[in-house]
C-alpha cells in the first residue's frame, strides 16, 4: 500500500529543498516527485534493510560495537573525529560532545572544501542574505566559480536565475546572470555572460574589481587581467554598483585554487564595498546537505567551525594543524572516527592512506571507500529517509528532516550517545 | 528532597521583604511553606545562610545569547575566543569566548553569577529553529526567545490595507510558530530600508515599497500585543540608535505609545543629546525625564563596560554604519521578507571621548530614573560588554566611591561636562533586587520568578555580604535552580537541563489559508515546514497570556 | 610525449550518479577514472578519444582515458574522486585545504595502451 510523503527535505546539497513529495510503498521508496537527479539518488537509491555493524569485516550486535568502538577510541592518545557534514544537527551536537570528553582533534569536511570560506569571513567578515532575498530582490546574479548545473541542481529554479519573487515577476527577465569561470560548464551556457578568466588569476581580477568599486580605477595601468581586458571588468564593476541587489555565489573555484582564503577575502572585500553604492550580497555555496549545520554546532559548543583540538581540556583552533588532511599527513592520528562522510574517496590519496594504518569507526548509512578499510562500521539510519533530525541549509536556514520511512536501524545520534557513555 | 535555606537575610521585592532574616524552603522545584513536622523538618537538608544575602535567582531582561546572529559572532570572531577558556571537568563542559562565550559555557557563566533565567533578545522567525537548539545546549537556565517583527513583511502589509486583525493573528500564528516568547520591535521600518541601502530617521518616516510609518508599526504591534493578552509587552530597539540627536525620537516615540505598556531595550544607546555624525553628548536627562513621566514604560539601560565587545542587532543599517566608522570586519544578514541585521566588533576605551560618553550615560540613565521597578540592569550582551560584568556594574550603582575612581579614569573632556559626577544617589540592596530579578520577571510577566513566595520556581541565589560589591555579586555561595544547588562558591557543581519559556496566543486558524499562498508567493520553505515543532522544546513550558 | 598542463578537478553529474549508486561500482569508477582535455592539445599530443594516458603530479599518478572537453588549450578537467586524487598533494598552504584546482600535471603516453588504470 502506497504512503505519500509531503514536504520532505533533501539532504544531498546545500540546496537542502523542501518541498520534496516521496512515495513509498511498505518499506520502500518508490517515487519521488520535484528532486533533482541527485535528490533522487538519495530516496530512490536508499537500502533500508537492516544490516548489522561490524568489527573488523565480522558482524557482530550493536552493543558489541559500541564495545569496540569505545575502547579504539578511549585507548588513543590522539583520536581524529572528521566529517559531520551528512548527519543531523542532533548528531552533530553529540559528536562534538564525545571530542571535548576525549580530549580530540575534530575537524569536519569544511576543511577540504569551504574552510577557506571560513577563514575569509573571520578576516574581513561577510555580507550576506537568505535565499528568499535572491528570490524576491535580486536583479544581478554572479556566480563565481561553481558549477551549479552540475552540484546544486534545484538552485537556479528554486532560488536564483529563473525564481519569480516581489519584486522579480518576471524571473529570468528581471535579472542579469553572469558566470565567472575558467572553462565553459552547464552553469556558463545559462548565463546572460560568461566571463571566462585563466587559471590561477580569480585573486587578481577580483581585486580589480574592488579597485574600481573602491573609484581607484584610473591607478590602474594594466590592458587586462586574467586574459579580460580591462574595459569589460570596467562595465562589471559598473554593473555591479548600479544594481539594485546584487548576490555573488561562490564555490571550490576559490577555495581550492592557490590563494584560497586569501582569494575568497578578496571577494568578500569586494561585496562589502558595493555596499557603499548598492545592496550587495555573497552566499558560499555550500555542498553536502548538512555542512552548514556542521559549522554551527562547531561555531556554538567550541567557538570555531573547524579545525579543533580538546587535548589541552578546552577548545584550541588551528587550520593547518588541525585540519585531518594535515593530521593524518604528519601521521598525528592514532584513531579515527569518521561521522557521516567518506575520507577515504575524497581525500589526496596519501592522507587517505593513513587513515588505513589506524583503528578506524565508522558511522555511515551507506557503505563506502571508508567503511571498506574501517576497523568498526555502524551502518546508522539516514536522517531525512529513514529518522528525522535537523540540517542547516547553505544559507543558514534550519529545517526540520522528515523520516519518510519506517526507522529500522538506530541513528548516529543513539550511537554516539551510547559510545559517549562507554567512554566514560 | 526538601531544601531550606536558613536564616538569612532575604531581599524579596515583590513580598516588600528588605533583609528581613527569613528561612526559605523549597521542594519539588518550587518555593514550599516551612516544613510543617519536626520530623519532615529533620529529613530535610538545610544551608545555614546565617550573615548571608538571599534573592530569588536573576532574571535577564535582554541579553543576545543563541540563534543565528549569536552563532555568527562566534564563529567570526576566533580572536574573541583564544584568550578567555574554560578547561573541562568531570561535570562540566569545557568552552571558549569573553564576548560570544559557547553555549556550555555561556551558561555556567550566568549561573555563576546567580542568574537562572535569560531571555534571548532578538530572534529572526525564519531562524527560530536555531535558537532553539542553541538554547538546548545551554545548561541550568530557563530561557526564552524574542521574535522580531518590526520589518516583518506580512505585518508591513496587513497595517497598509487598514487590517490589523490580521497582523494580530499573525502574531499569534508567528509566536506559536516560532515557540516565541514576545513581540520584539528593531528599528521598525528601517532595517526594510536598509534593503534598498536606506534607514528611517523620523516615526513619520515611510518605509519602501510598503507606504507605512514606524510609528505605524509600533502602534499596531502596541495594539496587538494587548489584544493578544501577551505576558511581557512590546520590546523596542528605537530608532536612530547610537547617533548623536536620538534623544529627541526616543522622547517622542515613548510619548507615541503613551497609553500601551511597552519596553525600551539598551536605552542608553538611544540616549544622545547632539547631532547624527558627531561626538554625541549625554541626553540622559531628557530621556530619563520621560521615563519617569510615563509610568506603564520600563526600559534596560544596556550599559557599556570598558574593554571587548562584539555587536550585534537587527539593525542591519546601524551595523553598516558601526563597519564604516571603525573600519573593522562587518557581517550582514538580510532574511527574506522579515528583518536583517549585522555584526561588527567593538572596543570601547575609557579616554575615548564618545564610549566615555556612552558609559556615563547609562550610569545617569540608572541614577536619573526614579523608579527601580523601571530600569533594569543589562549590558544588552554583547554589545555594549560581556554580561559577566554585571557585578561591576552592581558596584558602581551601589558604591558611590568606585564610581568617582572609575569617573577619574574617563576623557576628561566628557568628565568634564557630565552630569554624572554629581550623581550621588546608591543602590540599596533591595533596588538591586529589583533591577536584576523582581523587576524584570514582574515585567516580563513571569510570575513565578523574581521573588521567594510560596509557589515561585525554587530559583534562588545566596551572597556573601562584601563591602566590594563586584567581588560579592561575582561569586555566590550558593545557587539553587528548581530546588537544586547548581552551584556552590562561585562554580559550577551540577549540571541540568532549564526551560524554554514560551507563549500560546489565541488566534483565527483562518489565516492559515492566506499564509500558504503568501508563503509560496515569497518564502524559500514551506508554509509546512516552518514552525518549530515540539521536538526542539523537550523541556517547553508555556506562560500563560491574560 | 610529455606536456604539462593545469589540472581542475570538481563535481559532474555523472560522478554525483556514480556516488549514489555506489564508489565500488563500475559507474562510479566510469565516472571518476577519466580526464578532459582541450581538442586541439588532443591532437598536438597524438592522442585518441579514449586513448590512456599516464597524468603525473608531485604526488602521484594514475592512468586514466582522455577525452575531449571545451577546455582552453593547457587545461585539464578530472572529475572529484580516488582517480584524481592520487595526483593532489597534502599540502595545505595552513589553512587544511589541499589544492584540488590549478595544479601543475605532466601528460605522458601510458604504458598501458587502452586500458583504464585500476592502481598506480
Amino acid at each position: 500500500m502506497a504512503k505519500v510523503v509531503e514536504n520532505a527535505v533533501c539532504t544531498f546539497c546545500g540546496c537542502l529543498c523542501d518541498d520534496i513529495t516521496v512515495e513509498v510503498e511498505g518499506n520502500a521508496v518508490s517515487q519521488v516527485r520535484r528532486t533533482c537527479a541527485n535528490g533522487r539518488g538519495v530516496f530512490m537509491h536508499y537500502d533500508p534493510a537492516p544490516r548489522q555493524p561490524t568489527v573488523r569485516g565480522e558482524e557482530v550486535t550493536w552493543g558489541e560495537a559500541v564495545e569496540e568502538a569505545a575502547t579504539i577510541l578511549s585507548e588513543a592518545h590522539s583520536p581524529l573525529i572528521y566529517g559531520l557534514s551528512s548527519t543531523a544537527s542532533e548528531a552533530q551536537r553529540k559528536c562534538v560532545a564525545l571530542a571535548d570528553y576525549l580530549g580530540a582533534v575534530i575537524d569536519t569536511t569544511s576543511s577540504v572544501c569551504h574552510g577557506p570560506t571560513g577563514l575569509a569571513m573571520q578576516a574581513v567578515g561577510e555580507p550576506t542574505c537568505t535565499l528568499g532575498e535572491v528570490r524576491n530582490r535580486a536583479d544581478l546574479l554572479v556566480f563565481w566559480g561553481c558549477n551549479p548545473a552540475a552540484a546544486h541542481m534545484r538552485h537556479f529554479n528554486r532560488y536564483s536565475v529563473t525564481a519569480r519573487g516581489r519584486l522579480t515577476p518576471n524571473g529570468k527577465r528581471d535579472r542579469t546572470t553572469v558566470v565567472v569561470d575558467v572553462r565553459p560548464t552547464a552553469s556558463t551556457r545559462i548565463a546572460d555572460q560568461f566571463l571566462q578568466v585563466e587559471l590561477g588569476s580569480d585573486f587578481e581580477v577580483l581585486t580589480t574589481l574592488l579597485a574600481f568599486v573602491q573609484g581607484k580605477g584610473d591607478r590602474l595601468t594594466a590592458e587586462e587581467v586574467g586574459g579580460v581586458p580591462m574595459a569589460e571588468l570596467e562595465a562589471l564593476a559598473e554593473h555591479m554598483m548600479s544594481c539594485r541587489f546584487g548576490v555573488a555565489f561562490m564555490g571550490m573555484g576559490l577555495t581550492h585554487t592557490p590563494g584560497q582564503d586569501l582569494t575568497v577575502s578578496e571577494l568578500f572585500k569586494l561585496v562589502a564595498a558595493l555596499n557603499d553604492h548598492t545592496r550587495f550580497s555573497v552566499i558560499p555555496m555550500r555542498g553536502h546537505g548538512n555542512v552548514a549545520g556542521a559549522d554551527q554546532v562547531m561555531s556554538w559548543q567550541c567557538g570555531y567551525p573547524f579545525a579543533v583540538n580538546f587535548a589541552r581540556g578546552y577548545p584550541v583552533y588551528g587550520p593547518g594543524e588541525f585540519t585531518a588532511v594535515d593530521v593524518l599527513a604528519r601521521q598525528e592520528a592514532d584513531a579515527a572516527l569518521i561521522l557521516a562522510s567518506d575520507p577515504v574517496a575524497h581525500f589526496p590519496r596519501r592522507a587517505a592512506d593513513e587513515l588505513g594504518k589506524i583503528p578506524v569507526v565508522v558511522l555511515d548509512p551507506m557503505p563506502s571507500l571508508t567503511t571498506e578499510i574501517a576497523s568498526v562500521v555502524f551502518p546508522t539510519a539516514c536522517y531525512g529517509v529513514e529518522a528525522k533530525g535537523t540540517a542547516y541549509r547553505m544559507d543558514g536556514v534550519p529545517i526540520q528532516l522528515r523520516a519518510v520511512l519506517p526507522t529500522t536501524r538506530p541513528t548516529d545520534e543513539e550511537i554516539l550517545d551510547q559510545i559517549t557513555e562507554a567512554v566514560r | 528532597m526538601m531544601l531550606g535555606i536558613l536564616n538569612g537575610r532575604v531581599y524579596d521585592p515583590i513580598h516588600e521583604v528588605d533583609g528581613e532574616v527569613q528561612d526559605v524552603w523549597m521542594d519539588d522545584g518550587k518555593i514550599v511553606p516551612p516544613p510543617a513536622t519536626e520530623e519532615a523538618r529533620r529529613q530535610a537538608r538545610t544551608i545555614d545562610a546565617t550573615g548571608l544575602v538571599v534573592m530569588a535567582g536573576g532574571v535577564d531582561v535582554h541579553s543576545h545569547i543563541a540563534g543565528a546572529k549569536v552563532n555568527a559572532g562566534r564563529k567570526f570572531r576566533p580572536e574573541d575566543h583564544r584568550d578567555h577558556v574554560r578547561a573541562r571537568t568531570p561535570l562540566t563542559r569545557s568552552g571558549a569566548g569573553y564576548t560570544t562565550p559557547t553555549t556550555a559555557m555561556m551558561g555556567y557563566l550566568y549561573a555563576e553569577m546567580g542568574y537562572t533565567t535569560v531571555m534571548e533578545a532578538a530572534t529572526a522567525p525564519l531562524v527560530a529553529r536555531h535558537t532553539h537548539e542553541e538554547l538546548e545546549d545551554i545548561p541550568i537556565l530557563d530561557t526564552g526567545a524574542y521574535i522580531t517583527m518590526g520589518n516583518n513583511h506580512f505585518i508591513m502589509e496587513s497595517i497598509r490595507r487598514g487590517e490589523r486583525e490580521k497582523a494580530r493573528d499573525y502574531v499569534a500564528w508567528l509566536l506559536r510558530a516560532t515557540k516565541g516568547y514576545a513581540i520584539k520591535i528593531v528599528n521598525p521600518g528601517g532595517v526594510e530600508n536598509w534593503k534598498w541601502r536606506g534607514n528611517v530617521k523620523e516615526l513619520d518616516d515611510e518605509v519602501i515599497g510598503f507606504e507605512v510609518t514606524p510609528r505605524q508599526i509600533l502602534e499596531t504591534l502596541a495594539w496587538v500585543n494587548d489584544e493578544l493578552g501577551l505576558p511581557h509587552v512590546p520590546h523596542i530597539h528605537g530608532l536612530n540608535l547610537g547617533q548623536g540627536g536620538n534623544a529627541r525620537t526616543t522622547v517622542e516615540t515613548i510619548k507615541a505609545l503613551d497609553g500601551r505598556p511597552c519596553h525600551f531595550c539598551h536605552l542608553q544607546f538611544l540616549s544622545y543629546e547632539g547631532e547624527p555624525d558627531t561626538l554625541p553628548r549625554s541626553g540622559a536627562v531628557q530621556v530619563a525625564q520621560a521615563v519617569n513621566e510615563h509610568r506603564n514604560v520600563t526600559i534596560d539601560v544596556g550599559q557599556v563596560v570598558f574593554g571587548s565587545a562584539t555587536t550585534m542587532t537587527s539593525d542591519g543599517p546601524l551595523q553598516y554604519h558601526l563597519h564604516r566608522l571603525t573600519g573593522d570586519k562587518w557581517l550582514n544578514d538580510d532574511v527574506e521578507a522579515e528583518t536583517g541585521g549585522g555584526l561588527v566588533p567593538m572596543e570601547y576605551a575609557p579616554r575615548n571621548a564618545a564610549n566615555a560618553t556612552q558609559w556615563a550615560t547609562g550610569l545617569e540613565l540608572f541614577l536619573l530614573i526614579d523608579d527601580p521597578w523601571r530600569v533594569f540592569l543589562t549590558t544588552d550582551h554583547p554589545n555594549a560588554g560581556p554580561f559577566f560584568r554585571y557585578p561591576y556594574v552592581i558596584k558602581l550603582l551601589m558604591d558611590r566611591q568606585a564610581r568617582a575612581e572609575a569617573f577619574e579614569e574617563i576623557s576628561p573632556r566628557v568628565r568634564k561636562r557630565s552630569t554624572l559626577g554629581q550623581l550621588e544617589r546608591e543602590y540599596s540592596l533591595y533596588e538591586i533586587a529589583i533591577i536584576t530579578r523582581a523587576g524584570t520577571a514582574r515585567a516580563l510577566g513571569l510570575d513565578n520568578k523574581g521573588h521567594l513566595g510560596v509557589g515561585a520556581d525554587a530559583d534562588v541565589a545566596v551572597y556573601v555580604d562584601l563591602d566590594d560589591r563586584e567581588e560579592m555579586f561575582a561569586s555566590p555561595r550558593y545557587v539553587v535552580k528548581d530546588g537544586e544547588i547548581v552551584v556552590q562558591d562561585g562554580k559550577v557543581v551540577r549540571e541540568q537541563q532549564g526551560r524554554t519559556l514560551y507563549v500560546e496566543p489565541a488566534y483565527d486558524r483562518g489565516i492559515e489559508k492566506e499564509l500558504r499562498d503568501y508563503f509560496r508567493d515569497y518564502y524559500t520553505i514551506q508554509f509546512d515546514n516552518y514552525p518549530v515543532s515540539p521536538d526542539y522544546v523537550p523541556r517547553g513550558e508555556v506562560v500563560a497570556c491574560r | 610525449m610529455d606536456a604539462t598542463f593545469k589540472l581542475v578537478t570538481g563535481r559532474t553529474r555523472s560522478q554525483a550518479d556514480g556516488l549514489h549508486k555506489g564508489k565500488g561500482t563500475e559507474a562510479y569508477r566510469q565516472a571518476t577514472e577519466r580526464v578532459e582535455m582541450n581538442q586541439g592539445d588532443m591532437g598536438a599530443l597524438g592522442l585518441n578519444e579514449g586513448s590512456t594516458v599516464h597524468l603525473r603530479t608531485d604526488a602521484g599518478s594514475v592512468d586514466v582515458m582522455v577525452y575531449r572537453g571545451e577546455l582552453p588549450s593547457g587545461l585539464l578537467f578530472m572529475p572529484l574522486g580516488p582517480a584524481a586524487n592520487r595526483l593532489i598533494g597534502v599540502e595545505t598552504d595552513a589553512t587544511g585545504t589541499p589544492r584540488y584546482k590549478d595544479l601543475p600535471v605532466i601528460v605522458e603516453r601510458s604504458v598501458r595502451e587502452g586500458e583504464a588504470a585500476s592502481d598506480g
